[in-house]
């Protein structure tokens, strides 16, 4: 193979395996220090923790598919959080129809909101989701048909740049408002949660935590490979074609909707289900994920782990939640200036990212 | 495939206005096959109108434009065209600055060019051959491995015409090839595009004319969206109505 010998693709081969390693360390070490290592012990992990990185596991994955787009392909997306979303409230439906009677009115169909609302009958978008196949099925197709018609659309009409972001915006505040409304019949302003079971392990017990994180590492992993499997085969460099001089690919006979298209639609696909996997862990779903600054965060933890790179991407993610984490628990009337602050120190001097940083035996010229 | 008596391109009363200047004015133009042909005019002829019509990025307000007997151009989208065979060199050498020379020649490559093939795609090794092949036509072996961006401004040129050539088009159209380049990147030009002529057929759009003189058999003078002249060199610069609108005034 010819075509990688080169020393930045070898420099990132070598950090993707390092990555990978780093999450089946996580995978296996996280549950040993939770489980095994008794709570007297100072190396205990704590259940909050696990979840914690759980949840992490879960923006990484976020970021990875907005690399994937952004960082290959120049589609900037702000909208993001709307597909994590939306997997996220296929998850809830699941997880709310597995509480049965057990919700505060006891119904054994109607989930507590409906109740409340003195609805008779469930609406026929729920049916089918007390079943986890189904629910599965419904987390990836929504957003896959959402992110391909809005795409369609969009691409076909040659929007791109700032239009293109500005859009995703649209669609993302228009999702939050529609969730909003009470008789959209995804519980309103209050969304889901009480959740008491997920394929019958309860919730709220450390064992079902831990499956769950490795769930997440998993389908982290599966997404991060998958992306690079892309990004390295001949479409990948379509894509950084596209993303330097989009007309001049059109001229060698490269349909770019079609690619923009195709990345679009499995990056949303990613989102969502990151959306899926954090709403059990958190154990809340409500349209407040939907809001535009979500997604605008979600550039941010990319442009801070360095764009173009996958598992930059995926450590900024880590990185700047991690500084949220303290900081809105520390000074948290000072976190958005910090996360600000961050975005423009990191732009104007890091414009590689943290990833940058590390050292490398970058140079142009391969043996 | 192509009988004599028949042309590779036939553009026919091609017209195009922006807000009233007429780029092309009823503009017919006829090119052979294997044929090297060039163009010259002065700035606002309507040289670059011209190829943006072949390629599908302007569409003509009237008159035709037919790629061999059976492709109607005004009818294909910009990558039909390219796929059909007719590849195009941009005046400001435009490679991908953040891929390799072997990866700019990649996805070159004809064939098709969907998402989910690309996506699966392989080169074989007549590929690899092709590929080779053209490294050597355009002199850049040694730089195979080098990012597009460290090239210098002649070897940037000619990538871009191996790009083309990859893509075996059967009418390369090159738009101001020598622009910025020193004398010895010139004549390594015109010794690559006149090699070239014979297996394609070649439009070359120029100012230089030192090396118009040098590579053309056959010369076409544009002016305000009109053909003027055309014939060898020193006919076209013996022309009055050439003397008079281009050369001397």
């Amino acid at each position: 193979m010819e075509l990688r010998r080169n020393a930045f693709v070898l420099a990132n081969d070598r950090r993707s395996t390092g990555f990978i390693a780093t999450l089946l360390l996580v995978a296996v070490i996280v549950p040993i220090l939770n489980r095994a290592v008794p709570s007297t012990s100072a190396l205990h992990l704590s259940t909050y923790a696990l979840t914690l990185i759980g949840k992490y596991m879960c923006y990484a994955m976020l970021a990875i598919a907005v690399d994937l787009i952004w960082g290959y392909c120049g589609i900037l997306s702000l909208g993001h959080a709307a597909f994590f979303s939306l997997g996220g409230y296929a998850m809830g439906m699941y997880l709310m129809r597995q509480i049965g009677p057990r919700g505060v009115y006891g119904d054994p169909i109607l989930p507590d909101f409906m109740v409340f609302l003195n609805w008779k009958e469930l609406p026929w978008f729920w049916y089918g989701f007390n079943h986890f196949f189904i629910a599965m099925l419904m987390m990836v197709v929504v957003p896959a048909v959402l992110a391909g018609v809005f795409g369609w659309f969009a691409f076909r009409s040659r929007v791109t740049g700032v239009y293109f972001s500005i859009i995703t915006q649209a669609l993302s505040y228009a999702l939050m408002l529609a969730f909003f409304r009470n008789d959209m019949g995804f519980g309103g302003n209050n969304g889901f949660t009480d959740f008491k079971e997920i394929l019958g392990f309860d919730l709220h017990s450390d064992s079902t935590r831990v499956g769950l994180l490795i769930a997440t590492s998993i389908a982290l992993a599966a997404s991060f490979m998958s992306c690079r499997w892309i990004v390295n085969s001949r479409a990948g460099r379509v894509m950084r074609a596209i993303r330097d001089a989009e007309s001049r690919t059109r001229f060698l006979g490269y349909s770019v909707e079609s690619f923009k298209l195709g990345v679009f639609v499995f990056s949303a696909v990613i989102a969502a289900v990151a959306g899926a996997l954090y709403v059990p862990q958190v154990g809340i779903i409500n349209p407040s994920e939907f809001a535009p600054i979500n997604s605008i965060e979600v550039v941010i933890w990319v442009a801070v782990g360095g764009r173009g790179t996958l598992y930059g991407a995926a450590t900024g993610a880590v990185l700047v939640n991690y500084a949220k984490t303290y900081f809105t628990g520390a000074l948290p009337e000072v976190w958005l200036y910090a996360l600000g602050a961050l975005f423009v120190l990191v732009t104007v001097f890091l414009p590689r990212g943290v990833v940058g940083l590390l050292p490398s035996r970058r140079k142009l010229v391969k043996e | 495939m192509t009988t004599i008596g028949d042309k590779i391109l036939y553009l026919e009363q091609l017209t195009v206005s922006f807000d009233g200047f007429k780029a092309l004015d009823a503009l017919t133009l006829y090119v052979e096959p294997g044929e090297l042909r060039c163009i010259i005019g002065p700035n606002g002829a309507g040289k670059t109108t011209m190829m943006d019509v072949i390629t599908g990025k302007t569409r003509p307000d009237s008159g035709t434009a037919w790629f061999g007997r059976d492709l109607n151009l005004l009818k294909m989208s910009e990558p039909e065209i390219a796929q059909a065979g007719i590849g195009r060199k941009f005046q400001k050498p435009t490679i991908f600055e953040q891929l390799t020379v072997l990866e700019n020649l990649e996805l070159a490559l004809a064939g098709k060019k969907g998402f989910i093939r690309t996506l699966l795609a392989k080169l074989s090794p007549t590929q690899q051959q092709s590929i080779d092949d053209v490294l050597e036509v355009i002199g850049l072996q040694d730089q195979r491995q080098l990012l597009g961006r460290v090239l210098s401004h002649g070897q940037k040129q000619w990538l871009e015409i191996g790009m083309l050539l990859m893509q075996e088009p059967d009418l390369l159209l090159v738009d101001e090839p020598v622009a910025g380049m020193t004398p010895q990147e010139t004549e390594h030009t015109a010794a690559l595009l006149q090699s070239l002529s014979g297996q394609h057929s070649v439009v070359v759009v120029e100012h230089d004319m030192e090396f118009v003189r040098s590579i053309a058999r056959k010369v076409t003078v544009l002016h305000e969206g009109r053909v003027i002249a055309e014939g060898d060199m020193d006919q076209v610069q013996n022309d009055p109505k050439v003397r008079e609108v281009y050369l001397g005034e």
